[in-house]
């Protein structure tokens, strides 16, 4: 989130697209509900009458998977409209700068296209001698990317959207008119998402398509604006932060790549960014060595730097890992509270991968179906050779530690009871996990070092770790004091310094009163709540705020101000997120986005696999035609094996999509062995509309069966208005909607959704395509 | 010393007695009082969605009676959705027959083991499955071990996946974030990715 929860209070109007927010985050409706109370309007964007849209002002039902089409529309409803905040774009993004006559764009294809992959060589700026890009302020020029992200979007008329989305002209119309007004200077405009925004083979462009979008608007950085993701689970933006995938250190540190970095010196050359904050990326690597590998860590040996793994640029996310695991590649495996054999893509395919395991090590509450994969329904445990270890963890109240919610905050859980039995913390099971395999390596085996000399002493014996010691080292602290760092500007590429996660830095920097446990409410002010929790970075509440004033530093809403420019020096609710001190309006306006080179947002952006512009693609599985384009696809799918044949839409004609309940969470292991939840939300389902129930004969509440190429579940069939059919490009369309919650244990069992979906992602981040494939349904 | 509930949590975060409790309007609903009754009262933050409601665990004798929404949170000001109200039964449940509090009969409590081919879990000791584990690690990691790839120190393993984990604290995902590279594993992913 670039906002807060509570700062949805000060939108003009919230639109959710591809999240349904009152069923999946209940209390955000808290936040939604007092902007409303001011006159503010909730837009639900959704293919189904959720309870979101069933309270919104206006509902727009969408085929799963065509957000960037109607996103697109909106964008160039702004243009045609003349709504885009003027000031915002020409001084706060790169809509002035002029791209290389290199980049164009056809037939639904960028420049630079060859066997499945794009060179982006020509998605660049024209440059000048010095190096610099070359701008038109006026916006006139034709290859301005303004010019030409208008032209791009050209395309994208009222009638095509319609016509690709499924909705009618006027609940456009009434979409279009309500927040692209919020470009109006001192209007905030809210884009919140989740997961019908991701779960796509272009998810990350559809992330894009929102934030493109709010810039336009003249919404990012300011109170109740921004691109607001509502994450999925309590910590999974720490998870993320802390570096819980394949691709980075903890700190959005890419991973090293052998080939680009076989030294520190070529991955600081390559990964430091002459401008941008990156610049001072050394520092938060050396920091990172040195609190992992501690007093062996030092400047002549690249403090250890060749002993953290080098990748091989090879794809190693969620899909390649099962992938490689059907292949036999991998022979262990660790899982911690996650349970891939019901919330992974093409279920039985990874249920089935998990039996080419040597070993693996799950740990969780309960048992999970990914643990008890060699007992699951029509297989046989004699003929499974995987060795299973199931540790029983401690539940979230039952240890300390602290969790970083979908703001930022990072709050801190205090310990209430024991652990039941033998359940212990994660902290702990770490903990001995490494004395256990150190005591193996101490006496020998393949390149101990990295493993033996790892700095690590957070506790005796089998004692409970002492988790302070783990968060003065994410913290950071000097290496010559121990005493902890102020925060991350406090950082050095010497040695001096250790920082385990450096925009944490600051979380933990006072052992007395660490910032994260306070609990100190705001009594007067926006409800920035600055003395509750700590924020990363710096407790910065809402970020890119120098954006909230205009270039001359007067707040665009003078009765919220953020960040402003009074009495020769800067006025602050938030912590600034730019240079500001010494620095005059003049100086600052032209650098709002310090994590970006150009210091300025990017409509248009070469860092992306698929395309400097969101594009509309149909999903890898649609039953009709691209209208924008002949490219019926993202060009630049990683196609896996494990995937197979693609369903036709002859012989799987209706649109397949899944979402989530209030009673359940995730791969329900939680809240389907909690009794209450349990029983108010027992049984799998599938909603289907009323129409193709007459058709098929299906009434409601009777079994059905639901199938694609990678398997068929059963269900219970909820009957029900809440869907639609939808005409698209000439065609009805129907849809079948289906929780993913349920599997074969727990106190009441049901099938998996994700028996159904594809192994296939989007191209930037491999995240599945779990919203929109094709299926069929009949009576059981 | 007389601190309201706020101050004391001002002050410390954790662990307010009913004794010292006063200022809340909500602290007189008879509703509420029984469970303030010589409760201890420890701060926590749900465990579901990201919302990152405040809730409070009332403790007595060592035993969790409830879990309800912390009025004093400025994310949800007491409010608690579905999940967040039925906290307790990650730990504590009503037996149906006699409806007195147990442990929910489904949590973990024992490490269990399952021997390749084998039918059934059975419970281990937590210093056997270490020891066991440790040396599968190893054996897979010395097994398939790359010092070097075209040349280049990679020190890494392909042969070993780590999944998870949303689901755990900072601290506990720092620390095997930590252990599990210094034992070269490139196959690591999580939550986020789905």
């Amino acid at each position: 989130m670039t906002n807060h929860w509570i700062d949805y209070q000060h939108s003009d109007v919230i639109m959710a697209i591809g999240v349904n927010t009152a069923e999946n985050h209940p209390v955000s409706m808290r936040w939604i509900d007092r902007a409303r109370e001011r006159g503010a309007k909730l837009i639900s964007i959704d293919p189904r009458l959720t309870r979101t849209a069933a309270v919104a002002d206006i509902w727009l039902p969408l085929r799963p998977g065509t957000d960037i089409a109607l996103l697109g529309g909106l964008i160039n409803y702004t243009f045609e409209n003349n709504l885009w905040q003027h000031e915002y774009v020409v001084n706060y993004t790169n809509a002035s700068y002029l791209l290389a006559p290199s980049y164009s764009f056809a037939d639904g294809v960028f420049s630079g296209l060859a066997d499945g992959a794009y060179d982006r060589e020509s998605w660049q700026y024209e440059l000048d001698e010095k190096g610099n890009p070359l701008q038109d302020l006026t916006l006139q020029h034709p290859r301005c990317v303004f010019q030409v992200m208008k032209g791009h979007y050209a395309r994208y008329d009222k009638d095509t959207v319609c016509r690709t989305v499924g909705c009618s002209p006027e609940d456009f119309e009434r979409v279009a008119a309500t927040f692209c007004a919020t470009g109006a200077p001192g209007k905030a405009g809210n884009i919140l998402y989740a997961m019908g925004i991701t779960q796509s083979t272009h998810g990350s462009q559809n992330v894009r398509a929102t934030a493109v979008l709010q810039l336009l608007l003249g919404n990012i950085g300011i109170p109740g604006g921004g691109v607001n993701a509502q994450r999925g689970e309590a910590n999974v933006q720490g998870s993320t932060d802390m570096a819980m995938l394949f691709h980075i250190l903890p700190g959005y540190l890419n991973m090293p790549q052998a080939k680009a970095h076989p030294t520190l010196a070529d991955y600081n050359a390559k990964e430091t960014p002459a401008s941008s904050y990156w610049a001072n990326k050394p520092k938060f690597l050396v920091s990172l060595l040195k609190a992992w590998w501690g007093e062996r860590a030092a400047g002549d040996n690249d403090f250890c730097y060749h002993w953290l793994p080098k990748l091989d640029g090879r794809n190693r996310s969620h899909i390649a890992i099962f992938e490689s695991m059907a292949r036999n590649e991998i022979k262990g495996m660790f899982v911690w509270g996650q349970n891939p054999a019901v919330g992974g893509p093409q279920a039985e395919l990874e249920r089935k991968a998990l039996e080419n395991l040597d070993w693996m090590v799950a740990v969780d509450l309960f048992e999970t179906e990914t643990a008890s994969f060699w007992r699951r329904p029509k297989v046989q445990p004699a003929d499974i050779k995987t060795e299973v270890f199931l540790l029983p963890a401690a539940a979230s109240y039952e240890k300390d530690g602290s969790v970083s919610n979908s703001g930022r905050w990072i709050q801190w859980r205090h310990k209430a009871i024991q652990p039941p039995g033998e359940a212990r913390s994660d902290l702990w099971i770490a903990d001995q996990l490494y004395k256990a395999i150190c005591y193996h390596y101490l006496r020998g085996g393949v390149f101990p070092e990295p493993i033996v000399g790892l700095n690590w002493h957070y506790g005796e014996g089998e004692e409970e770790p002492d988790i302070e010691k783990v968060a003065l080292e994410i913290n950071g602290y000097d290496t010559g004091s121990g005493q902890p760092l102020e925060n991350f500007t406090k950082l050095s590429a010497d040695g001096s310094t250790a920082c385990g996660c450096w925009i944490y830095s600051g979380y933990y920097n006072d052992l007395q009163d660490p910032p994260t446990k306070r609990r100190i409410r705001e009594t007067e002010g926006i409800g920035t709540h600055a003395g509750w929790s700590y924020v990363w970075p710096l407790n910065r509440r809402i970020l890119y705020n120098r954006c909230s004033s205009d270039p001359s530093g007067s707040p665009w809403n003078p009765e919220l101000p953020l960040v402003w420019w009074e009495g020769g020096q800067w006025q602050m609710n938030d912590v600034p997120d730019f240079a500001w001190k010494d620095a005059p309006p003049e100086k600052t306006a032209g650098s709002p986005f310090i994590m970006l080179p150009e210091l300025q947002a990017r409509l248009f952006s070469p860092g992306m696999v698929d395309g400097p512009f969101p594009e509309h693609y149909e999903p890898v599985e649609s039953p009709v035609a691209n209208v924008l384009s002949p490219q019926q696809n993202n060009p630049v799918i990683i196609w896996w094996q494990g995937l197979g044949k693609l369903a036709s839409s002859k012989e799987f004609p209706y649109i397949g999509t899944t979402y989530r309940v209030s009673e359940h969470w995730q791969s329900g292991i939680m809240t389907r062995n909690s009794p209450w939840l349990a029983e108010m939300a027992p049984e799998m389902f599938v909603e289907i509309s009323l129409e193709l129930g007459a058709k098929l004969g299906i009434s409601n509440g009777s079994e059905v069966l639901v199938s694609t190429p990678r398997g068929e579940i059963k269900a219970v069939a909820y009957v029900t208005r809440r869907l639609k059919p939808m005409a698209v490009a000439g065609n009805m369309v129907e849809i079948v909607g289906m929780p993913w919650h349920w599997g074969y244990r727990g106190l009441f069992p049901g099938d998996s959704a994700n028996v159904l979906t594809p192994h296939v992602g989007d191209p930037n981040t491999t995240i599945p395509e779990y919203k929109a494939f094709l299926c069929n349904i009949r009576r059981a | 010393m007389k601190v309201t509930r706020r101050e004391f949590f001002k002050l410390t975060g954790v662990a307010a007695l009913a004794a010292v409790v006063v200022g809340c309007d909500w602290e007189n609903d008879p509703v509420f009082s029984h469970r303030l009754e010589d409760a201890k009262e420890v701060t926590t933050i749900c465990p579901y969605c990201s919302c990152g409601c405040g809730a409070i665990c009332y403790v007595v004798g060592g035993k969790l009676v409830s879990v309800s929404g912390d009025p004093d949170h400025p994310i949800n000001e007491g409010a608690l959705c579905s999940k967040g109200a039925s906290l307790l039964n990650l730990n504590t449940v009503y037996n149906l027959r006699t409806h007195d509090p147990e442990l929910n009969p489904n949590r973990l409590d024992k490490v269990l083991y399952r021997a390749p081919y084998s039918q059934t879990w059975v419970e281990k000791n937590w210093r056997w499955a270490m020891d066991r584990i440790a040396k599968k690690v190893k054996e897979t990691r010395d097994e398939s071990f790359e010092r070097q790839a075209d040349g280049i120190t990679v020190n890494r393993t392909k042969a070993i996946a780590h999944l998870g984990s949303a689901a755990l604290d900072n601290e506990e995902n720092y620390l095997l974030a930590k252990l599990m590279r210094s034992l070269g594993i490139v196959n690591m992913d999580h939550h986020a990715r789905l």
